[in-house]
């Protein structure tokens, strides 16, 4: 990537130096990607670890229980934790919200600086915990009173929890002060791209619940540590008071993760279709701030088998289930936004469309886990490990790969598109239902969850076929998307360096990010003119 | 007058015994599980094909011929804002009052057990379940061997754990609960058809063999059930 040079006397600091002491946004942003790229690539090796051990019956990689468990554990922690979360509010926000609104940086740009490096300090913490003694196998939840009985070394869980808690308020306070009080003189709340609308709701939802977590870990740090009795039954302590306050965050984590998600695909869609974004104030108001309304009145559907009073689980199952009236307004304005467009095809564009679909598949499946009673079967079935991994892993991975392919020449001033490109999206798009379509058949007959092997289930048959041989699909589905991904990575490195030159607004957005700035842009964003627009600007309007 | 009224008092009675809700009729929640599974399914595939087919149709059918082309939809009113909001929101809401009522009714089949069930204790270690019969005999499941239950005979297991938590999870008859230290949590099933041999696995990860924790569980005649504790019993 080349190094901006619009201010005098900037050249003569080494290039190294300038990123580690860097506030600019941007630059910030891109640590956030390279940070947030590199736990994929980590937990997505455990990843395959994982399912090359369910490929046969019998244990063949692992060498015991307790290390396949370590895999499961950093594998789901890392992929929430410092893949997608840092990669679609850290990475993507960073980058382009301030360029969205016409800002010249965030208003706090040092605890910027602050919070990414949180952020790496949190991930080399999580690493070191590989090498400690006792690493941990907590599973990315840690529910006591297993977390806090296991000589598993909880407290690095726990430390990095905090990090990444204190990373993201951080990040939260600074991204709400900026979009209220930065944003370019004459725009107002109506006129922000939606990404902007989806990111601010994602920090809202950060700054209300991630106290909450960093409540429920830090008891659980005392109880281990400090010998208090917070969760522990025999002492007066509840149980259940961990799960609760736990999925009181890490519910509304999945609309931290869904929203943003939402919000790169409208930018997407919106501008290779030239078209308006359908119900624009139904969606920013109904559909996002309604999501946010009710993130907070779901969480006891993790909670459906815990033996929870009867009461709160039908009371859940009504709030649970209306959570499809904002995600479905949401839904409907997004496919809307297609109605009448004049589409044109590129990289990003298919990451999207094929977005349409996972959406609808993670969305839909989601339905009778809303449901107690039908929960009572499906609950740490596969069922449910396919049907989250469509709609966060898969969406919310794609959506964020899209975007990177769709700012990719604002970020370098090069095309990431190209025969490699279309082939890692083919590769990771038949990948991904090679993999989890098995895993919601096999889950609707019983196969557990954070199982490293069948054995119990060898004789039983669905549709002719045994359960060993709908893992040897999904083995090579995943397989085949790390196939896809190294692709990826390839090219967008090659692509970074060699890629093809592209214009400043190659897609002919009419978004402030393509129509105000170079690409790359440089420190203070805009040159040497603010951005102003007028009140009939709107980030949408092609058709005038 | 004494006769009639006794006659019409024992004719209404015998017409609501005779009902459902009268009747205390046993019912199979495994079996109601599946109706409202397929319920379920052809309701989010309905919604799925109708979308997924506009997706298609409009990805298609609104390619750029040009590159200068724009998109031509247009502003939408204020009523039709509104409606494209309340009209959708309306029919979402009644889809899920539908689907909360139906999840209502299975899982009323699924908590109030049948007066006449068979008792179960169980009790969660790491990383086995132990199982006390009513007579007080106990089957020990650490061996991974079968535990039976009598065909024909709802039964209902009430559970805890020694340790951390575990959820006791039976596939066939599509129903698990956790099992937590400190609390009692319960679960019932019929097992009508004899010679049902099915899955008992814990659900909950529970630590290193979370994944060795289960045992088969067979549903058989009263007859080799009482043989088979009979055994155990003598084995103390």
């Amino acid at each position: 990537m080349s190094t901006p040079t619009t201010t005098a006397g900037h050249a003569a600091v080494p290039a190294w130096k300038e990123w580690i002491l860097t506030t600019d946004h941007k630059r910030i942003g891109v640590l956030y990607l390279v940070g947030s790229m590199a736990a994929f690539g980590v937990a997505g090796l455990m990843a395959l670890i994982i399912r090359a051990e369910q490929m046969q019956l019998g244990m063949q990689i692992v060498t015991s229980g307790t290390q396949y468990n370590g895999f499961l554990y950093f594998h789901g922690a890392a992929m929430i934790l410092a893949f997608l979360i840092p990669g679609l509010t850290g990475f993507a926000a960073n980058y382009f919200l301030p360029l969205m609104i016409g800002a010249r940086d965030v208003a706090f740009p040092r605890i910027n600086a602050f919070s990414v490096w949180l952020f790496y300090f949190a991930i080399v913490l999580a690493l070191l915990s590989f090498v400690v003694p006792d690493a941990p196998d907590i599973m990315w939840t840690g529910y006591p009173p297993y977390s806090v009985t296991t000589s598993a070394n909880t407290s690095m869980y726990v430390f990095t929890v905090h990090l990444l808690g204190f990373s993201s308020i951080l990040g939260a306070v600074n991204f709400l002060v900026t979009v209220i009080y930065m944003r370019a003189p004459g725009m107002g709340w109506n006129q922000l791209n939606m990404f902007v609308w989806t990111t601010v709701a994602a920090f809202v939802l950060q700054l209300v619940f991630i106290p909450v977590l960093a409540a429920a870990v830090t008891l659980l740090l005392f109880d281990k540590y400090l010998g208090t009795h917070f969760y522990d039954p025999s002492a007066g302590g509840d149980v259940l008071l961990y799960q609760n306050l736990f999925w009181f965050y890490s519910h509304p984590a999945v609309y931290v993760i869904f929203l943003p998600a939402v919000g790169i695909l409208y930018d997407i869609m919106a501008t290779m279709a030239k078209n308006r974004v359908f119900n624009y104030k139904a969606a920013v108001y109904v559909g996002i701030w309604g999501t946010v309304g009710i993130a907070g009145i779901v969480w006891v559907h993790h909670l459906y088998i815990s033996g929870m009073p009867d009461w709160i689980r039908l009371g859940h199952m009504v709030t649970t289930l209306l959570i499809s009236v904002p995600v479905g307004i949401l839904t409907l304005s997004l496919w809307g936004t297609l109605y009448k467009g004049a589409i044109t095809y590129n990289t990003a564009m298919m990451y999207a469309a094929s977005c349409l679909y996972l959406i609808l598949l993670g969305g839909l499946t989601g339905i009778p886990l809303a449901i107690p009673s039908m929960t009572l079967h499906l609950s740490e079935t596969s069922y449910v490990h396919a049907h989250f991994h469509f709609i966060m892993a898969l969406f919310s991975a794609f959506a964020l790969f899209a975007g990177i392919y769709y700012w990719f020449p604002k970020m370098t001033g090069r095309y990431a598109d190209g025969p490699l490109a279309t082939a890692s999206f083919w590769l990771n798009f038949i990948g991904v239902n090679v993999t989890f379509w098995p895993l919601f058949i096999i889950g609707k007959e019983g196969m557990p969850r954070r199982y490293w092997d069948y054995e119990m289930f060898k004789d039983v048959q669905v549709m002719g076929f045994y359960f060993e041989d709908y893992h040897k699909v999904a083995t090579i589905g995943a397989f085949t998307i790390a196939l896809g991904m190294l692709l990826q990575t390839i090219n967008f490195v090659y692509a970074a360096f060699a890629g093809k030159p592209a214009p400043t607004n190659p897609w002919n957005s009419k978004s402030l990010e393509w129509t105000h700035t170079v690409s790359p842009p440089g420190p203070g964003n805009f040159g040497d003119t603010d951005v102003v627009v007028d009140e009939n600007w709107s980030p949408y309007e092609y058709n005038k | 007058m004494r006769k009639l009224l006794s006659a019409m008092t024992g004719l209404a009675g015998g017409a609501l015994l005779s009902t459902q809700a009268f009747a205390q009729e046993i019912r199979n929640p495994a079996a109601e599980w599946e109706h409202l599974w397929n319920e379920v399914i052809m309701d989010i595939t309905v919604i799925g094909v109708i979308m997924s087919v506009a997706a298609i149709v409009m990805l298609v059918k609104y390619r750029a011929t040009s590159p200068e082309q724009v998109g031509t939809a247009k502003k939408l009113t204020t009523v039709q804002s509104i409606s494209f909001a309340l009209i959708p929101a309306s029919i979402f809401m009644a889809d899920d009052f539908y689907l909360a009522a139906n999840g209502w009714t299975v899982w009323n089949a699924y908590r109030r057990v049948p007066e006449n069930a068979m008792e179960v204790k169980v009790t969660a270690y790491q990383w086995y379940f132990e199982f006390e019969y009513p007579d007080g005999t106990v089957a020990d499941g650490s061996d991974f061997s079968a535990i039976k239950v009598p065909a024909g005979q709802p039964t209902v297991f009430r559970m805890t754990s020694e340790d951390v938590i575990h959820s006791f999870g039976l596939p066939y008859y599509r129903v698990k609960e956790d099992v937590m230290p400190g609390r009692i949590t319960y679960i019932w099933i019929n097992p009508d058809k004899e010679q049902t041999e099915a899955v008992l696995q814990c659900a909950e990860f529970c630590g290193d063999s979370h994944s060795q924790m289960a045992n088969p569980i067979h549903a058989v005649p009263q007859a080799e059930f009482d043989a088979w504790l009979a055994e155990l019993a003598a084995e103390g």
